[in-house]
């Protein structure tokens, strides 16, 4: 009973919600808008087990004076000061000119606008590596790109932009031509066939998980 | 402006007669207010058409009409148009809805299924209202089939069956070919070399909640890496964004101990709730990268500008790599900065392929299958558009 509960409601549940894809009729679409509600429900309730995980592991770390333990205090103390200023504040706790935006909007944002930052001097380094031509493959790649970085920044239409008064059968070879060209055909039809086999592949697991072959989610024993 | 002096004499009398008859004519050429006529009101919308709207639970009812004939582009005779709903064709009315100038249409979302409405459109601007006639009464009801889906329905349908054909022959014993995945198979070697190096394993199952497809199906993959870590008695630590990944990660790392035999060995530890929050998620595993070293970072689910900062920061810590996600856009980031990469479906069949259950390679028959019905069907719409046949495009078209 331990599986089969889960699993037929699994069933039940998944097998209604694809027939609400297709019938809009209200004894359809109500409950299934009451299921997808339920979710909030049942998120609000995880908040609280992944609130208690992050408590546990990280008192555990500082008590066993684990490496670095010193940044769990931290985190437990930012972790906390958030959940005590939110409660105190109420209902309107994100409103703006509480305290606890402004915590939000001095401490999270710079931060975070700090970690997005770094992206760019990754996309540097992981460029300089994928551009180095090792083998054929990876010399179209780099050819490709410079044509449509190029193409795709003022220089590009400079460097070829007397080939406007060029005969209209030559007038592709313009950077910004050759750059659209790129990302319309070849760029979009590979993107296209991993979009659609993944979709194929959303398709197969959620039927996997529907007709309860695949059950590992459901742990425990078999 | 200075005022202009005239003078009081009789021959000055009838030269500020001429000059006032200038000023009048110079004003009037101008466009000025003395000679501007009175304004009216706009011409009224005509031609208004209503319906409910197709396809839906009767949630609402779809209007439309012609513009004023006022309402044109320079124009500024109409200011707003007002969608006006009743119950009664004589009134009361009230307004639902309204629009700027060139708005003709508004889909009324406020109705009560199944009651009749009339309604009527009012264009108003700075001269006044006008109202167009007063529709047809007309009710939204609820319909049993969404008619733009059947190509859908087709498909699933047909996807269904193949699945079940191919679960019916793996149940009688037959057996399924699955070609060879790099990307998968280096899981396994990558877990092996954590082992040699006495170094935990992280696994990352994308930053995205349980509603993901992607997000299940690196949970479900999870388990798999989980039983590689127990039998080869290696930590795992993953981190998740979101709490109901969370408490499934756990079970799923809990499920793979138990499954491979060593159910002593599994740590509570392992799986850690971090931060729905895009950047503290990276901090946070940046963090376990450079602090903890794991000698092998898995990544698996939906990842968006995360991918690089996590990937970099890996490959800089010297670890082995293996990514997969759907997300097209990042592809080319896990690419460049890991080992092994899953491309698209590759991850949708990577657990199929770790467990090498037949039931579930079953179902990745099934999406073969599928595929070559979908390159079969594109190639048909191709051809049939080529000679100018757009009834398969209509027939395959959905919303």
């Amino acid at each position: 009973m331990k599986r089969e509960v889960p699993l037929f409601a699994t069933a039940v549940i998944g097998l209604f919600m694809i027939l609400s894809f297709f019938v809009p009729h209200q004894l359809v679409s109500v409950p299934a808008d009451f299921l997808l509600q339920c979710v909030v429900i049942v998120v609000a309730f995880g908040y609280v087990l992944g609130g208690a995980n992050a408590l546990r592991v990280n008192i555990d770390l500082i008590a066993k004076k684990a490496p670095n333990w010193q940044y769990k205090i931290v985190l437990l103390l930012g972790l906390l000061m958030m959940v005590i200023v939110g409660a105190v504040e109420g209902r309107g706790f994100q409103a703006p000119g509480t305290r606890f935006t402004w915590l939000y909007n001095q401490l999270y944002v710079p931060m975070q606008a700090t970690m997005f930052a770094l992206l760019a001097f990754f996309i540097a380094s992981a460029a300089f590596r994928a551009f180095r031509i090792r083998t054929v493959e990876a010399g179209f790649l780099a050819v490709a790109a410079l044509l449509v970085m190029i193409g795709r920044v003022p220089i590009g239409n400079w460097v070829t932009g007397w080939m406007a008064d060029l005969p209209p059968a030559l007038r592709w070879m313009q950077l910004p031509n050759v750059e659209e060209w790129i990302m319309n055909v070849p760029q979009n039809a590979a993107k296209r066939a991993i979009l659609m086999g993944a979709a194929l592949g959303v398709m197969a697991t959620g039927l996997r998980v529907i007709l309860g072959i695949e059950r590992s989610y459901l742990s425990g024993e078999d | 402006m200075g005022e202009v002096e005239l003078p009081a004499s009789g021959m000055g009398r009838a030269r500020s007669s001429t000059f006032a008859a200038l000023v009048a004519v110079l004003v009037s050429a101008g466009g000025g207010r003395a000679q501007t006529p009175p304004i009216g009101p706009p011409a009224p919308p005509t031609q208004l058409e209503v319906e409910d709207t197709p396809n839906d639970a009767g949630r609402s009812i779809r209007t439309h009409w012609t513009l004023s004939s006022d309402d044109a582009p320079g124009r500024t005779a109409v200011t707003l148009y007002y969608l006006e709903r009743s119950e009664s064709p004589t009134g009361p009315w009230t307004a639902v809805d309204s629009g700027g100038p060139a708005t003709s249409e508004k889909d009324d979302a406020t109705v009560k299924r199944g009651r009749e409405y009339f309604y009527r459109v009012e264009a108003s601007g700075p001269g006044g209202r006008s109202i167009s006639n007063t529709s047809a009464p007309v009710a939204a009801r609820s319909e049993w089939f969404n008619s733009t889906r059947w190509s859908v329905l087709g498909a699933t349908v047909l996807f269904f069956a193949f699945v079940l054909f191919f679960l019916a022959s793996a149940h009688a014993g037959k057996s399924l070919f699955v070609r060879r995945i790099p990307g998968i198979d280096a899981i396994e070697e990558a877990i092996g070399r954590a082992t040699e190096m006495g170094r935990p394993v992280l696994y990352i199952p994308g930053i995205q909640d349980i509603d993901d497809i992607q997000t299940i199906a690196s949970l479900v993959i999870l388990e798999s890496v989980a039983r590689l870590t127990a039998k080869y008695e290696t930590a795992i630590v993953v981190p998740v964004t979101y709490p109901i990944p969370f408490a499934i990660a756990e079970e799923m790392v809990k499920s793979g101990y138990t499954h491979s035999g060593h159910p002593d060995q599994y740590d509570p530890h392992s799986v850690r709730f971090v931060s729905p929050e895009q950047f503290a998620y990276v901090a946070a595993v940046a963090g376990i990268m450079t602090r903890d070293r794991p000698a092998a970072h898995i990544f698996m689910g939906s990842f968006f500008a995360e991918s690089l900062l996590l990937a970099e920061t890996g490959f800089s810590t010297g670890a082995i790599q293996v990514a997969g996600t759907a997300n097209v856009h990042q592809l080319p980031f896990f690419v460049v900065a890991c080992d092994y990469t899953l491309i698209g479906e590759e991850l949708y069949a990577a657990s199929a392929y770790l467990s090498r259950e037949p039931r579930l390679l079953g179902s990745l028959k099934g999406a073969d299958l599928m595929k070559i019905t979908a390159i079969v069907l594109i190639l048909l719409g191709c051809i049939f558009e080529t000679f100018n046949q757009h009834w398969f495009r209509a027939m395959m078209k959905t919303q």
